[in-house]
């Protein structure tokens, strides 16, 4: 049943993630990435990973892709049809690392299988019995100041993208 | 169960799928779409491990993952719309001002 839920999963991120780079138009590929995060989200259900589900849903497809949507329907984007003249080199670099994965895929998905037994084991887990309070506990006390400065962060860059999007800051008022 | 190495493969075709989209694109817009997509695939892995190996921090780091992804967002689209309004267009080969 684990199985199927992960084919299904795993198939739909790849499929959607190769449209988001193949289609031509960014509407589209927005709207593909938008299906992959549902998927990217059910595949952190099947790990255990409740509250990242449905952060990922929350932050991801609530936000940072109505943000892409918003700045694609304002800039008015042409279509363009042809692909960057550097897709040699992408050839170069990525097909060596595709055989590879491939051929880890049939080769060594046995060797690193041995190791995988704490899964269904549980041992009174953080994972297994509240996500939530488990990474609520965890992020609040060992990880508290690099919490404090993710907030930090994060309003430099609301400052950040305040200041770049002024109207001032181009050479040419319109 | 499913074994981790399928996470990982899953991962690894994602994130060079955003490689390749990073470098094939000529949309400065699908280029952040293919970052997200790599961001995406290091956040797999996180979670994979952290079920795997029963430790919680690799949730609380796809956590801050997401924090500088949001940032990464807001802060690029907000360069793209200056750019847009100094040049007038997105596509990346007619980007010159830092090229030698």
């Amino acid at each position: 049943m684990s199985q199927l839920f992960f084919g299904y999963f795993a198939g739909m991120i790849v499929i959607t993630s190769i449209l988001v780079v193949a289609l031509k138009n960014p509407v589209y590929s927005a709207l593909s990435l938008l299906v992959m995060f549902f998927h990217v989200a059910g595949l952190f259900i099947t790990l255990h990973a409740e509250f990242l589900a449905a952060v990922q849903i929350i932050v991801y497809a609530g936000a940072i892709l109505v943000l892409y949507l918003f700045v694609v329907m304002i800039l008015n984007v042409t279509q363009d049809d042809r692909y960057h003249s550097q897709w040699r080199i992408a050839g170069v670099v990525c097909i060596p690392l595709f055989i590879e994965s491939l051929l880890l895929l049939s080769g060594g998905a046995g060797a690193v299988n041995t190791g995988s037994r704490s899964l269904q084991s549980g041992p009174d887990g953080a994972i297994a019995t509240d996500n939530t309070l488990a990474i609520g506990k965890t992020l609040y006390s060992t990880y508290l100041f690099p919490f404090e400065v993710a907030s930090l962060v994060l309003l430099v860059a609301m400052i950040g993208a305040i200041v770049l999007a002024k109207k001032d800051i181009g050479q040419r008022e319109t | 169960m499913i074994p981790i190495s399928y996470y990982l493969i899953l991962s690894a075709i994602v994130f060079l799928t955003g490689v390749v989209g990073v470098l094939i694109r000529r949309n400065i817009i699908a280029i952040l779409l293919s970052v997200e997509l790599m961001l995406n695939a290091t956040n797999i892995n996180f979670v994979a491990f952290s079920d795997h190996l029963q430790d919680l921090g690799g949730q609380v780091f796809v956590f801050f993952a997401l924090t500088v992804a949001a940032a990464e967002v807001a802060v690029g689209l907000a360069i793209i719309i200056a750019l847009h309004r100094s040049r007038s267009t997105i596509n990346v080969e007619e980007f010159n001002l830092l090229k030698w």
